[in-house]
């Protein structure tokens, strides 16, 4: 089906290629999840089977990709429009028209196809993905599960022999994510399509991937099945990390696989957590805020001390955002107090405000306006009222070795963060919020974080981190808060709540049972390793 | 009967057919009764027959607008002299201008057979106004610009997308604007803060914009096909030709020393071969379109009713540009004649004989609810 033959890849104006000779060959049917580190070029990759790269990006490609015995040489991307469906990350960045059905008709417009054919096919899509309800909707009043959906009903209807999904689920909270991939096995089940998947979190795919691509970031590839490609991965899922460090072989795939032999580890007790906390910083009571009619944070009580990671979970709007910024002072707050060092934020300047309780919003970008990182650091000192070079050194410390002359946009995602967080912290607050940091991360970007954050809470702050991501929260937070309809439902320290319930149990939980969260407490707490 | 009533959303293009035989009928008359006949009629049908989407509630600011015209027309008249006519209601003291400026005058007295001269004039204008008004409010603008002929589809698409861009960025000037607080917000200057949410605002509509092309293209944007190279080339040709024709043909027209067979004869030819050029490149087109509006007989009766004011009114008012007020030539009421009243009432009654427009998707989930 699609042929990759010693293909290269150079962008303009680098020296390096990002692909070196890469040959592979997918037949019909199969699911092929790309896995790499953030820039290592999956996507580039990903956007060669349909021509996007190199002739949406530019750059310089040698070799031959070919889709069904036709060669992106000599077509554009357009008239691969009924081979190659692709979705991207962000849904509604792709979206051309404005309601669902509209949408789903779009591709089989530009492929002429007759009416009745397209009525059809948008009401047989609409079934094969859930959406039905949702036909008459307005796609940016959808939910980012469903608009995930409909982005991929919208190739579909094309009835593409071959599918490309960048990481789809990149964006989305557990349950949408499941969602989402839920219908992707559902469809190479059904449709017989060939999907190629890039994908963060690749223990939800590998259940069902018949192949499993690693790309490096040396230009070369590694081609194999999942369990044969994970053995060597620096980069692997929990459950993988747990084969190796039990000695499985071959690794287990599934948390099914991985119960059915956790029965022989023979485990010491189970470690103890966190749990000294210092003075309190911050306290909330009844906070509520409100658009219009809608209640997004309802009475909410929140109290955080010093050396503490609090983790808020919650699936997409339950309020999570809106409370962070109520706690912070600039977002809107009805009702409720919140006092920190006998102050409330709200009532202070945006400086003073800053001083007491910073935050990093969910796109942090959006901080950000200088030409320069040493530019951008330069203003953060002089608007903080710090000494210079206090943010450069925070940089520094948080994630050493970016260049001072490099744009904050040529940063990578983590860097970025990184870059954000000490302007923030340039104010000196003893409280930091973090909406959503995690998007976008790979898992070393993820496991530099959690350095970060482990660091700054020696120093005594408290960190609240909002987030979709389990395993993270598993790893860093001594305290977990669920939100939903903006009321919080559970609040307490991280082992019960995420032990407990099923939707927010880590790999490892699933598999060894409550007090577990993460490999690294197996691993203090399995007796015949030597560290 | 049952299935002409069914709810749905009618044909846009109808609608604007309707709201333009109005209008056009407004400009025949500067009678006020007959004007605010037909402010009525369309607000009522706007009433009627609008949906719930933001486009169909911005009826209420053509209104506004309206009233804002009248009011112009009027101080404007007070302002720049209103002595025609015998009936003085003011005496303002009249501001000498210099000699470069005769003509106009400042103030001075104000009569009542100018103001309302104003009054009508500015009425006639405020009516034509929310005609088009009514119109934005039946009509889908969206389903407008899908409902052009295939030639002009990508220009209709990049349209489009281009107003789904507005609330986009307002959406990141707001979100970035939020943002800017927690660096410790207001700048010192206010040319620095402006710069420092739009260089944001436009790297993210720029990402965007790239995104949603790259989107649009592994979609199929833009498929040429297979066009025979001299398909294209007649096409071509006959579309230059026919756009020479237009130009010659308007020149002859306005130019009066240029040869009359210059004028209607050769811009005629030039507008049909250029629409056969138009035909011929939308025919190559391979695109279609998922569920066409299409004209049944309820838009037709719309477009039908709208034209049919416009005729009436044709015919039995005339407006003479000598004489535009007959009531104010002796000071008295404008008298109504039934004849084009009942033209003009004949605009409410897409009111009644079409069907409702469908209901929006929130109130059919109430309804599921209950």
């Amino acid at each position: 089906m699609i042929e990759l033959d010693h293909v290269s890849f150079t962008y303009h104006g680098r020296a390096e290629p990002v692909l070196s000779d890469v040959t592979l060959s997918i037949g019909e049917g199969e699911l092929v999840l790309f896995a790499g580190r953030t820039g290592a070029g999956k996507s580039t990759l990903l956007g060669t089977i349909n021509g996007l790269v190199p002739h949406f990006t530019g750059g310089h490609l040698e070799g031959t990709v070919s889709v069904d015995g036709v060669t992106t040489r000599s077509r554009p991307p357009r008239e691969f429009a009924h081979l190659v469906g692709v979705v991207g990350q962000d849904p509604l960045a792709g979206f051309v028209t404005d309601t669902v059905e509209d949408e789903l008709a779009y591709g089989m417009e530009q492929l002429g196809l007759s009416p009745q054919v397209m009525r059809r096919r948008v009401e047989e899509t609409l079934d094969l993905l859930g959406i039905a309800e949702l036909r008459r909707r307005a796609l940016r009043t959808l939910s980012g599960g469903q608009q995930q959906r409909v982005a991929i009903g919208s190739v579909l209807t094309t009835h593409p022999k071959v599918l490309v999904l960048d990481e789809p689920t990149s964006a989305l909270d557990p349950t949408a994510a499941e969602e989402v991939l839920a219908t992707l096995a559902r469809l190479v089940g059904d449709l017989g399509t060939t999907v190629l998947m890039a994908e963060h979190r690749m223990e939800r795919v590998i259940p069902f991937a018949d192949r499993m691509i690693h790309v490096p970031g040396t230009g070369g590839v590694i081609d194999g099945t999942p369990p044969e490609v994970l053995k060597d991965m620096p980069i692997a899922p929990p459950i993988v990390h747990l084969g190796r460090l039990a000695g499985w072989d071959p690794l287990p795939m599934s948390v099914r696989d991985a119960r059915r032999r956790a029965s022989s580890l023979a485990l010491g007790a189970p470690p103890a957590r966190n749990t000294s906390v210092g003075e309190e910083l911050l306290a909330a009571s009844g906070v509520v805020v409100r658009y219009g009619p809608k209640v997004a944070v309802r009475e909410v009580d929140l109290t955080l001390r010093a050396g503490e990671v609090l983790a808020m979970m919650g699936r997409n709007g339950s309020g999570k955002s809106s409370l962070l910024w109520a706690v912070q002072g600039s977002g809107p707050r009805q009702g409720g107090k919140v006092t920190v060092e006998g102050k409330d934020p709200k009532t202070l300047s945006s400086a003073a405000a800053r001083a007491l309780v910073g935050m990093v919003p969910q796109t942090a970008s959006d901080l950000l306006y200088l030409q320069t990182v040493a530019a951008e650091c330069e203003a953060a000192d002089a608007e903080s009222g710090a000494e210079p070079g206090k943010c450069r050194e925070l940089l520094d410390r948080l994630a050493p070795g970016i260049d001072p002359a490099s744009h904050p946009r040529d940063l990578s995602e983590g860097q970025r963060l990184a870059l954000v967080l000490a302007v923030q912290l340039s104010a000196a607050p003893r409280i930091m919020l973090l909406d959503e940091p995690t998007r976008g991360l790979d898992y070393t970007a993820k496991a530099a974080l959690a350095r970060m954050i482990a660091s700054l809470t020696a120093e005594g702050k408290a960190i609240v981190v909002a987030t979709h991501d389990v395993e993270f929260v598993a790893t860093i937070a001594d305290r977990v808060l669920v939100m939903a309809e903006g009321e919080v439902v559970s609040d307490g320290p991280t082992g019960e709540v995420l032990g407990g319930s099923p939707a927010f149990a880590t790999q490892i939980a699933k598999i060894l049972g409550e007090p577990w969260l993460t490999v690294e407490e197996v691993r203090s707490a399995l007796p015949q390793e030597v560290p | 009967m049952t299935s002409y009533f069914l709810p749905r959303d009618l044909h846009p293009a109808a609608w604007w057919v309707w709201a333009l035989g109005l209008a056009v009928a407004a400009t025949r008359t500067t009678n006020p009764w007959l004007l605010l006949t037909i402010v009525a009629v369309a607000g009522y049908v706007v009433v009627a027959r609008r949906g719930e989407a933001p486009w169909a509630l911005a009826f209420r600011l053509y209104l506004y607008l309206g009233a804002f015209i009248v009011a112009i027309r009027v101080f404007f008249r007070v302002v720049f002299g209103g002595a025609e006519g015998s009936t003085i209601l003011l005496r303002l003291p009249e501001i000498p201008l210099p000699e470069w400026a005769a003509g106009i005058r400042l103030f001075g007295d104000v009569s009542a057979e100018s103001l309302l001269g104003g009054l009508y004039d500015g009425m006639r204008l405020a009516t034509m106004v929310i005609c088009l008004g009514a119109a934005n409010a039946l009509a889908n603008p969206k389903r407008l610009l899908k409902a052009m002929p295939p030639a002009l589809y990508e220009v209709g698409t990049a349209v489009i997308v281009a107003l789904s861009v507005f609330p986009q960025l307002a959406e990141s000037v707001l979100r970035v604007r939020r943002a800017r607080r927690l660096r410790g917000g207001s700048g010192k200057k206010k040319v620095k803060a402006l710069h420092t949410i739009l260089i944001p605002v436009l790297e993210d509509a720029l990402s965007r914009s790239l995104q949603l092309a790259a989107s649009m293209d592994s979609r199929g944007y833009g498929r040429a096909g297979l066009v025979e190279a001299r398909a294209r080339l007649i096409t071509g040709t006959l579309m230059i030709a026919g756009l020479i024709g237009v130009c010659v043909g308007v020149y002859a027209t306005l130019d009066g020393s240029t040869p009359r067979y210059l004028a209607a004869p050769v811009l005629s030819a030039g507008v049909v071969v250029g629409l056969i050029g138009f035909w011929s490149a939308g025919k190559r087109v391979q695109r279609t379109r998922y569920r066409p509006d299409r004209w049944h007989p309820p838009e037709i009766v719309v477009a039908v009713s709208g034209i049919a004011v416009a005729a009436v009114l044709f015919t039995t008012s005339e407006v003479n540009p000598m004489n535009m007020n007959p009531s104010l030539i002796g000071l008295s009421w404008p008298s109504l004649s039934w004849l084009p009243l009942l033209g003009v009432l004949i605009g409410v009654l897409p009111a009644f004989l079409t069907p409702a427009p469908e209901p929006p998707y929130a109130a059919l989930e109430e309804e599921a609810r209950a």
